[in-house]
């Protein structure tokens, strides 16, 4: 099947309003005849949910946590972007969206994210109406703060908990409409398949997560937001629950999987502190704003710091190297995600790591505390050369912005942040790739759509800080509610869609056979101990620098893993009731095949790219040497796979993406 | 360290549950408290025993599902913090660890340490919003200016995640803390004051129904709430709630 991105004709600033203006509408009357499931209730899927069922349709939403509102989307921290421009600094639509296709290091489609970027400003406005409590001036008005790879302040905030904020938004327009009874709510229901009938998505299996049961969900159209998939690598600042197990279902009945090496490895989370780590924390990109990343620029002092006999507060300014002030003055320490990234695991590659393993860096607010505490001395009328009330004061400000997040760092590390710099690495945050989606969000599977972190259209190869809070809710709130329209405008006649034909009964059959098999396999190690060591082999060669050698073996080992795991898991316990152990064991299945079609995906694309970085492909000489290298001839695609039973089969069909309103050119942040 | 642990079991709903003791050794200062039952459980799977069920998701301590009543006190003895965010070094060598579930007869057991708290959210359906659509027509955000202290307080009562340690904290399983945050949020905001009547009947008669109990004002849901929601937000929602009713 040829891939169609269906994006509509016309100027790029034209083609969302013309494509509304054409597309065919379900008049109210009709929604009422109409079902619609959404898996996942995060951003994106509550977003939807909500909006679907504003709009009359029935809705049935599905998550496995114990309520909508404890999806992932609820841990984003720093902040979503908009163009507003309230802060009068330049920014524009255009801007937005020259920013995310340059920050997606030129592998996004055009249309989507232009798209992305006009509605944006909707969001806030909506979210403010719903009540989402932003930070504020105090003359009353939004305040805004800057983010990575930008060189404006549009990024809306609420303290460090953003996602939060606007997850409650969400979730409160969905308790709106499942107080009205427009929305039904299946809480601790995992979805386990899709069901296809006469080439249509009509619906899906799940499990009752408490009593086991096997249900069947009929519906004219079937929504997936159900996030990413960092939790192939084990440890990844996703939520222990997170999977991929909705996308590698939908990918099995016909969706093809989108770009999976794409991975965001984010530059500033807590260090592994040891062998029992069940996941890592994120500390906002946000604190970049304000904090400065650096090393020790000799290594006599590494190791004093490491054998501390040195505090970091005691190395003098001209013995510590701010990395990514020296190497990208134009952006400094705001650079993006991937590109920072890059540069911690540079220097401790280099023997410069500050913790016992090596492998952390330096976040230090000393300066920003300063710099604060004199401001507010002034403000006051008081004496700016009192180094103790310098500090108080600045430590207040600071507090203000990150409180939340010094108080997460100081619980997991026992050292206050306050006084002494944080530490942190790189680390697995968030998926770029995704299923494939044309310009409506539907998949190649005709009436099955993915929105949110789910899909891979907006972000390219690396996602832009705040970013991804702004797609989730473009997504379901202003976006999908129109093209599913357009689909669901030919199912006005249809009726009900029954839940008893042979499609059904296959789809139950699958899902029932996975788990007797995996109940009654009695092998000898536990579910984890596989999660483990994929996430190990993922890490180790399908991690920050790729090269062909690591990922060939990494494809051999995945696969012999998987292997290992079929024959020897053991799943205590039974289907006929609650058992995370059953839940889990399917989650690390589809990860075990998953995992080997990333590690294929990257082991192909023969260039650098955002979050992909491959060894062979750097920058040998002139200003960006050493910097990663884009193959824009051979590579400017979509890699969209086709499932044809083993990963190893998949087939590759290409997007070829087209730059018609933004010039390709190499990334330069220096 | 090397501890023992009392945890509650329970099949399910129906069973009568007890206490039953475990023993964990080799346990670093730095794990979770989690990631202590994580080993925990891998011991028993590997022992061919039935792995401790409880709740958990984030490991962040927002995302409010983690739910475990240690030593007697919601979330641990620790403070500000949910049980993901509990650190062993909180305990020493040697002690004797209570773990048991979040107890209250709207929060029924599913099994062991896992509840049941879909009540919150039949709360949050009674009233937990502000009636608008999406539509991309709502007025432009800054067309609402809020003054900042406003603001903050709405932002400091929205910061709730839900978890249920003030009714697991409250000798009379009152929820009032968690009602009267998303009450207070609103009502602080001029978004929300033009429903702000139904919303604090209809979310208190929603709460009395699901069997909480009444709050006396003893304040231990303020000390065991991981988000530090503070009582000014039960006393803004008793006025609210006076206000409204004499309206009504």
């Amino acid at each position: 099947m040829a891939l169609d991105s269906k994006i509509p004709e016309g100027p790029i600033a034209d083609k969302w309003t013309n494509y509304k203006n054409n597309i065919n509408l379900v008049n109210p009357a009709n929604k009422r005849n109409i079902d619609v499931i959404v898996v996942g209730t995060g951003l994106a899927g509550g977003s939807a949910a909500a909006t679907l069922a504003e709009l009359g349709y029935n809705v049935k939403a599905f998550c496995f946590q114990d309520s909508p509102r404890r999806a992932h989307s609820i841990a984003a921290q720093g902040g979503i972007n908009a163009a507003k421009n309230y802060q009068g600094d330049g920014d524009s639509v255009y801007r937005l969206f020259y920013d995310t296709v340059k920050g997606g290091d030129y592998r996004s489609r055009e249309a989507n994210v232009y798209r992305l970027a006009e509605v944006s400003a909707n969001i806030i406005d909506q979210c403010v109406a719903q009540g989402v409590p932003f930070a504020r001036e105090y003359g009353g008005y939004l305040d805004n703060r800057s983010f990575g790879g930008v060189l404006v302040s549009r990024t809306f905030y609420a303290a460090g908990q953003t996602g939060q904020q606007l997850l409650l938004g969400a979730y409160s327009a969905m308790n709106r409409q499942i107080g009205r009874g427009k929305i039904k709510m299946y809480n601790r229901h995992e979805m386990l398949d899709v069901v296809v009938v006469d080439g249509k998505a009509r619906g899906i299996i799940t499990r009752n997560l408490i009593t086991g049961e096997i249900e069947r969900h009929s519906a004219h159209a079937v929504v997936l937001g159900t996030g990413g998939y960092g939790n192939v690598f084990f440890l990844s600042t996703n939520a222990m629950g997170s999977n991929v197990t909705a996308a590698w279902k939908a990918h099995k009945r016909g969706a093809y999987f989108a770009n999976p090496c794409y991975t965001q490895i984010h530059p500033t989370c807590i260090p592994v502190s040891g062998e029992h780590q069940s996941k890592l924390t994120l500390m906002s990109e946000s604190l970049r704003n304000d904090g400065r990343i650096w090393v020790p620029k000799h290594k006599k002092d590494v190791e004093a710091i490491r054998n501390k006999t040195l505090k970091p507060k005691d190395i003098k300014e001209e013995d510590r190297d701010y990395y990514l002030e020296r190497r990208y003055p134009a952006f400094g320490n705001l650079v993006p995600r991937d590109v920072a990234s890059r540069a911690a695991k540079e220097r401790c590659d280099a023997g410069y790591g500050v913790n016992a393993t090596g492998e952390a860096v330096f976040l230090d607010f000393a300066s920003a505390i300063e710099r604060y505490g004199k401001e507010q001395a002034t403000v006051r009328h008081l004496d700016i050369n009192d180094a103790a009330l310098v500090k108080k004061l600045g430590q207040e400000v600071v507090k203000n912005k990150y409180g939340n997040l010094f108080q997460m760092y100081e619980k997991i590390v026992d050292q206050n942040p306050y006084e002494t710099p944080m530490m942190i690495y790189p680390a697995v945050h968030y998926t770029m790739g995704g299923i494939w989606v044309d310009y409506n969000l539907m998949t190649t599977v005709p009436g099955l759509y993915a929105i949110g972190e789910a899909n891979f259209s907006d972000h390219g190869a690396n996602r832009l800080g705040a970013s991804a809070l702004m797609q989730g809710l473009a997504d379901g709130y202003f976006v999908l509610p129109y093209t599913i329209g357009d689909y669901l405008a030919a199912d006005i006649r249809t009726g009900k869609i029954p839940t008893d034909t042979p499609e059904f009964d296959e789809a139950e059959k699958n899902v029932r056979d996975q788990i007797n098999h995996l109940i009654n396999n009695n092998g000898k190690y536990s579910v984890d101990h596989f999660h483990k060591k994929l996430g190990k082999i993922m890490w180790n060669k399908v991690g920050m620098a790729r090269n062909v050698k690591g990922l060939t073996e990494a494809i051999q080992e995945i696969k012999e893993l998987r292997a290992e795991f079929w024959k020897d898991v053991k799943v205590p316990g039974t289907n006929e009731e609650f058992n995370e152990e059953l839940a889990k064991a399917g989650r690390v299945a589809d990860f075990l095949e998953l995992g080997e079609l990333f590690a294929k995906d990257a082991l192909h694309r023969e260039e650098s790219c955002g979050g992909h970085f491959r060894e062979d492909a750097v920058e040998e000489s002139g200003e960006q040497k050493g910097e990663a290298k884009r193959d824009d001839e051979n590579f400017a695609y979509v890699a969209a796979w086709e499932y044809k039973g083993e990963p190893s089969e998949a087939v590759l069909h290409k997007e070829q993406l087209e730059f018609k309103d933004i010039e390709l050119k190499q990334r330069s942040y220096k | 360290m090397n501890l023992t642990l009392k945890i509650w079991r329970q099949k399910n709903a129906n069973d009568k549950g007890g206490l039953v003791d475990y023993k964990v050794t080799d346990v670093s200062p730095d794990m979770s408290f989690l990631e202590m039952l994580d080993v925990l459980n891998e011991d028993l799977i590997n022992k061919n025993e039935e792995p401790v069920a409880f709740d958990h998701d984030c490991r962040e301590g927002i995302c409010g599902m983690c739910s475990l009543y240690i030593n007697g006190e919601a979330h641990g003895p620790d403070r500000g913090i949910t049980t993901c965010q509990l650190h062993m070094r909180m305990f020493k060598d040697g002690d004797t660890i209570y773990i048991e579930p979040f107890r209250a007869a709207a929060f029924p057991v599913i099994k062991d340490l896992v509840v049941d708290r879909s009540a919150f959210d039949r709360i949050q359906h009674a009233g937990g919003f502000i009636s608008v659509n999406t539509s991309g027509n709502t007025i432009d955000a800054n067309a609402i200016p809020v003054n900042k202290h406003d603001a903050d307080k709405a932002f400091d009562a929205a910061t709730c995640i839900g978890c249920g340690a003030c009714v697991a904290s409250c000798k009379n399983s009152s929820a009032m803390l968690f009602v009267s945050a998303k009450v207070s949020q609103f009502a602080l905001l001029p978004q929300g004051k033009i429903e702000a009547t139904d919303r604090v009947l209809n979310m208190v008669k929603q709460m009395d129904e699901e069997g909480f109990g009444n709050c006396t004002n003893t304040g231990a849901c303020e000390v065991e709430c991981p988000k530090g929601i503070s009582l000014e937000n039960i006393a803004r929602m008793n006025r609210e709630y006076l206000k409204a009713s004499l309206k009504g």
